[in-house]
């Protein structure tokens, strides 16, 4: 009997770990920086180069950081998201236009729409460095004291922003 | 004789490339970048080093550790600023801690468990070995038997 219970358990254990294997991630790396200061930046906006902003500039509110490019292939499936999320419920989207060139970034805008705030420009990506940016489009949540709350990797689905974007934004506009 | 010899060739010339080759003028430092760029992982190809990779950021981080250094600062220093903005992911060896543990313990735990395993298979064969021994001599002892009582009746 125990020949048949030992090899069945064994195939039951394995079964079990190659089932948890299916359902991870890999590429949802967990980011250091959760509930930490948005590190800061300085960095010329992609519409006016000759003004700054800084993270400062922000505190007080919530707003969402959005890591795109023109390049970049998901950014292209993500735009139209933003846009009616930007445009539907009034939240401040800063974009971090990473390792792009200023007037592709620009043109883009122009024939796809700009859900932005603001856009600043990161031609050599030193802040995506700051920011443990390796995967574009990514998307923080930064509270009104200037913590970072959550990290979003890859693109954000219409799922997405009703189910984590909007309730959390909800809760951390309600904190003071 | 040829084909091995040239596959010898082949395989030492993809271990001696790499991607980029920065000089640091300090000797001492140049080691370190070496060895900072073959612990460090690229984290869009995640089984490569930053030293290996060709993507972007991979480089970005390789220009990074170099000014880094040049700025004087140490290794430790680096791999702090690394672990601080993408986590202990971005190290290829992971430091020794509780949610790592079992990370470090598993190997030895499966080797011994593999040694036991080979123990018992092995002592268990040892024992059916000899049953079959034993059953061999019973079966030539009878033969014998059979034989000399054969040899008898054709006597008589």
């Amino acid at each position: 009997m125990l020949k048949y219970i030992i090899p069945l358990l064994l195939f039951i254990i394995l079964a079990v770990f190659l089932g948890l294997g299916l359902n991870l991630k890999p590429n949802d790396i967990p980011s250091p920086f959760i509930n930490k200061p948005a590190p800061h930046f300085s960095a010329p906006k992609l519409n006016a180069p000759d003004e700054q902003l800084t993270p400062a500039d922000l505190k007080g509110q919530v707003w969402l950081f959005n890591v795109w490019a023109s390049w970049c292939v998901s950014c292209r499936a993500e735009h139209p998201i933003l846009n009616q999320f930007a445009k539907q419920y009034a939240v401040v989207i800063i974009g971090l236009n990473y390792k792009d060139e200023p007037e592709d970034a620009k043109t883009w805008l122009k024939t796809l729409g700009n859900p932005y705030y603001v856009s600043i420009m990161d031609q050599d990506g030193r802040i995506g460095i700051d920011y443990g940016v390796y995967g574009v489009p990514e998307t923080f949540v930064i509270d009104k004291k200037g913590l970072i709350r959550y990290k979003h990797t890859g693109p954000v689905s219409v799922d997405d922003v009703q189910n984590i974007f909007l309730p959390l934004i909800a809760k951390l506009e309600a904190e003071y | 004789m040829k084909p091995l010899l040239l596959l010898f060739l082949l395989m030492i010339s993809i271990s001696s490339h790499a991607v980029d080759s920065r000089q640091l003028s300090d000797p001492k430092q140049q080691e370190s970048y070496e060895t900072l760029t073959k612990e460090l992982r690229c984290l869009v190809c995640q089984n490569q080093t930053i030293a290996d990779s060709n993507a972007e950021l991979a480089g970005d981080l390789r220009r990074q550790v170099y000014e880094m250094l040049q700025q004087g600062k140490s290794e430790q220093e680096i791999i702090r600023f690394m672990t601080d903005r993408y986590g202990d992911f971005v190290l290829y060896k992971p430091p020794f801690e509780g949610k790592t543990s079992l990370l470090w313990i598993a190997p030895v735990v499966f080797l011994f468990m593999g040694l036991m395993m080979v123990f018992f298979v092995i002592r268990r064969k040892r024992a059916t070995a000899q049953v079959q021994v034993d059953v061999l001599e019973i079966k030539s002892e009878k033969q014998k038997k059979v034989r000399s009582l054969l040899e008898q009746g054709d006597l008589s």
